[in-house]
């Protein structure tokens, strides 16, 4: 039995993403896409933070989360904003039926 | 199988799961449900990696700021008396297949790359390491994601009422 090591965050993290990915292409409701943004962001994290503990990289693996963290908070709040917009204007957030830019 | 291997396996099969349903629900409130799951399993993986500090933030500002704010978002925009909370999809295969050939492709690049790990040795808590960074290596940085969330709190203010 292998013992957990590096490699299974990896994984996990890569599952992860590529669920994010999916979910982020499918779903035609924006706040699903974000909802995929956020996965995404996650795994990044998990990578960041199993890298900082499992290499010689002090406490900076961490920091960085931390960093993706508050600029996932601050993304979800603009992001927000500009969807409660939409919504008003078009009455429907999903994206694939705001398409006024074309032609 | 040692205790701290049965604990990383629940942990990664609830955000797993968790994250599964998530892409795969129709009902967008049931998704931001097992979204919150997720998150916690994602916290529990960074209390196994040993960043306690890192689980607690994860837990405040994902659990209880971004995934309040995803609800109200979808309170917001449904008309949940007339029309059902649900969520269409676009071409699953061709996305499904996609994504499978990506996650294959990262996780044989993961398993093939010989990578440098060191010796790890029982760690205590990170918040003091991390205080010390924030305020001396990454001070610019800290400052600047001040600056930054004060806009971004601005902007959002400011957009949502116009």
């Amino acid at each position: 039995m292998i013992h957990i090591g590096l490699i299974h965050y990896l994984i996990v993290s890569s599952i992860l993403f590529c669920l994010g990915i999916f979910g982020v292409i499918t779903r035609k409701n924006a706040i699903m896409v974000l909802m995929g943004i956020e996965l995404i962001l996650n795994s990044a994290n998990i990578n960041f933070v199993a890298f900082a503990r499992y290499g010689n990289f002090g406490n900076s693996g961490q920091l960085t989360a931390l960093f993706v963290i508050i600029l996932a908070a601050a993304e979800a709040a603009i992001a927000m904003a500009i969807v409660l917009n939409i919504y008003k204007m078009f009455s429907t957030i999903n994206v694939d039926e705001i398409d006024t830019l074309k032609d | 199988m040692t205790v701290y291997d049965i604990i990383f396996y629940l942990f990664a099969l609830i955000t797993v799961g968790s994250a599964f349903f998530v892409v795969t629900l129709r009902n967008i409130l049931h998704s931001a449900f097992f979204l919150l799951f997720a998150l916690f399993g994602i916290a529990g993986l960074y209390v196994l990696l040993s960043a306690d500090f890192i689980a607690v933030v994860q837990l405040v500002v994902y659990v209880g700021g971004i995934l309040v704010v995803l609800i109200f978002g979808v309170m917001l925009t449904n008309k949940i008396t007339h029309v059902q909370i649900k969520s269409g999809t676009l071409q699953i295969i061709p996305a499904a297949i996609g994504t499978l050939v990506l996650g294959f492709a990262l996780i044989k690049i993961f398993l093939t790359t010989n990578w440098k790990t060191v010796q790890l040795s029982a760690e205590s808590s990170s918040v003091q390491g991390l205080g010390i960074l924030l305020v001396n290596q990454y001070s610019v940085v800290f400052e600047l994601l001040g600056i930054l969330l004060l806009i971004a709190l601005i902007g959002a203010a400011s957009m949502a009422r116009r």
